[in-house]
């Protein structure tokens, strides 16, 4: 019950980043989440949105080079010890993370944790059999 | 299928292009040392006169004439003809950007056009032919000399110029265009943009000509793969003509030179001294046919080699293999001779396309070297290690093609300007002349 991320390769140069959410803004499309992983070279700019295919068609109409990744939503309670609770689960069951981040929901009092790992099956049954909820693409909007 | 444009001339004896040669040459000496002042005080210099030479034997005792003659003599110093009996200027800017104007009689066109034709008759090109030609159109040679070889050849001729690449696709795939002539790095374009369009599939073509510019063995294979062809070398230059001075065969295996038109010679760049057959050195070309602007001995700067054995092809003339680079293309970095045709071999097997830039600079008394390469979409990850594991792989097989580091720089698709002319590999910032 993975969702989709679309992962746009961006040069490290003034103004790409500003180029990419222009675009997605004058196509009305909202994004969700975001996360920048910048190295000194170029960075990789991660979004969750809801209708990714049109998104993608965007981005592939205008010449951006992305990739769309599975990845988990992991709900989260918005309070101290909520980001601890996930990674300690995944740590004892030893999961790496390559990378992850959070963001707020509509929802008072509930927040969405994103994670990469290498096997999302085998995430989603620890988290599952520690009680956590996985979110949908849908629940997510 | 017609196999040689010119069967009777293209195939003939060493012995007759040796007749052909000698015959012509001492004309040619006769004529270039009665019109053309410059060359007859060069050879003046030299103690040379026109009775001194008797046949392609005695070519070695001529004087050479380089690129800086040429921009010493600009425009008219080289006319070997009255104004009144010319009829075309052609012009390249060269790589030092300095001018270059050669003329033609119509006569010297006519040839020039015989050459460029037997080049596509070479690839397979008939009158049932669909050529779409586009090198660029105007002063730059490639475009007239194909779209004449073409008229020649009886192909319907496409004069497309360059650009404009949506168009290109169109013309290509709605009139069925068989034989592409362009540049190669506009030829690898294409190609991408066809797969892009999803167009690849509606293509006819079957053969390509593709010079101007160096190439590499990789980018022919991967030219040919994309555009589902069987992709041709091409060579020649403004001074001597234009595209057509030699063209590669269906052996694919060196450029068959036009000698009935052109002695070709190879020397030592330093010394001057001719080198037998065989041995690589400076391409040296003398036109024997050419009326208004025949170079004697010119210098091409093109580092080559000439081969007489027998060509599975029939034809008898000399092959000259792809030049490996020019005396002034080589850059030195760090104290390291750098080509950029080894550049882009090392992008195309890594799996990067190739158009990069070099750009090199000086900081603190120290060469600096980034190379500008676009970013493959099969190589994009959504994690920073897998990206950069590429980069660093890049980074260490440039190292060991060229014996020093280069700082990669990895752009987005289509950011490096693409050649729709020449394309601007290199750009060497630092001041040291």
């Amino acid at each position: 019950m993975s969702v989709r991320q679309i992962s746009v390769f961006v040069e490290n140069r003034v103004g790409l980043l500003s180029e990419v959410t222009t675009l997605m803004s004058d196509n009305e499309v909202n994004l969700r989440a975001l996360s920048i992983a910048d190295t000194n070279e170029f960075g990789i700019l991660r979004i969750i949105v809801e209708d990714v295919d049109a998104a993608a068609a965007i981005l592939r109409k205008h010449g951006y080079i992305y990739t769309i990744t599975n990845v988990l939503a992991v709900s989260m309670r918005d309070e101290a010890g909520g980001l601890a609770e996930i990674l300690q689960v995944l740590a004892k069951a030893k999961i790496s993370l390559e990378y992850a981040y959070a963001f707020l929901l509509n929802k008072p009092g509930v927040a969405c944790l994103i994670i990469r790992v290498a096997d999302n099956n085998a995430a989603e049954e620890v988290l599952a059999e520690a009680g956590i909820k996985i979110a949908t693409q849908d629940e997510l909007f | 299928m017609t196999k040689y444009y010119q069967p009777e001339i293209e195939c003939a004896s060493p012995e007759q292009i040796k007749a052909w040669q000698d015959e012509r040459l001492v004309k040619q000496v006769k004529h270039v040392w009665d019109n053309v002042p410059y060359y007859r005080k060069k050879m003046e210099e030299k103690g040379v006169t026109p009775e001194d030479i008797k046949s392609t034997a005695d070519l070695h005792k001529l004087p050479f004439l380089t690129k800086d003659d040429l921009r010493e003599c600009y425009p008219y110093g080289l006319l070997a003809k009255p104004l009144e009996e010319c009829v075309r200027i052609q012009s390249t800017s060269g790589t030092t950007g300095k001018r270059v104007v050669a003329f033609y009689t119509q006569h010297d066109i006519d040839l020039w056009e015989d050459c460029c034709a037997r080049a596509i008759t070479a690839v397979g090109g008939t009158k049932e032919d669909v050529c779409q030609v586009s090198y660029g159109y105007g002063l730059f040679t490639g475009g007239p000399g194909l779209n004449g070889g073409s008229h020649k050849v009886g192909c319907l001729t496409l004069p497309m110029s360059s650009g404009n690449t949506d168009r290109q696709l169109q013309f290509m795939t709605d009139l069925g265009a068989t034989i592409l002539c362009c540049t190669p790095s506009y030829a690898a374009y294409l190609g991408e943009s066809a797969k892009e369009a999803g167009l690849t599939d509606k293509l006819k073509l079957k053969a390509g000509i593709f010079g101007a510019e160096a190439w590499t063995q990789e980018m022919r294979r991967d030219i040919e793969k994309s555009l589902g062809i069987k992709a041709y070398d091409i060579y020649g230059l403004t001074e001597i003509s234009g595209p057509g001075v030699s063209f590669e065969c269906e052996a694919q295996a060196g450029m068959h030179i036009n000698e009935d038109h052109f002695i070709a010679e190879i020397i030592n760049p330093d010394t001057g001294e001719v080198l037998p057959d065989g041995e690589k050195g400076e391409l040296v070309f003398t036109c024997i046919t050419k009326e208004a602007f025949p170079m004697i001995r010119y210098r091409t700067k093109d580092i080559c080699v000439l081969n007489r054995e027998k060509c599975a092809c029939g034809r008898t003339h000399v092959r000259m293999a792809k030049p490996m680079g020019r005396s002034d293309d080589m850059l030195i970095i760090k104290g390291v001779n750098v080509f950029p045709s080894q550049i882009e071999a090392v992008l195309l097997e890594q799996g990067f396309p190739p158009n990069y830039q070099i750009i090199v600079d000086r900081v603190n008394n120290v060469d600096t070297f980034d190379i500008n390469v676009e970013m493959p979409l099969e190589m994009f990850s959504d994690t920073v290690r897998d990206v950069t594991t590429k980069e660093k792989e890049l980074v260490a097989a440039l190292k060991a093609m060229l014996g020093i580091v280069a700082k990669v720089h990895l752009m987005a698709p289509k950011s490096i300007a693409r050649s729709e002319g020449k394309a601007v590999r290199v750009v060497d910032k630092r001041k040291l002349f």
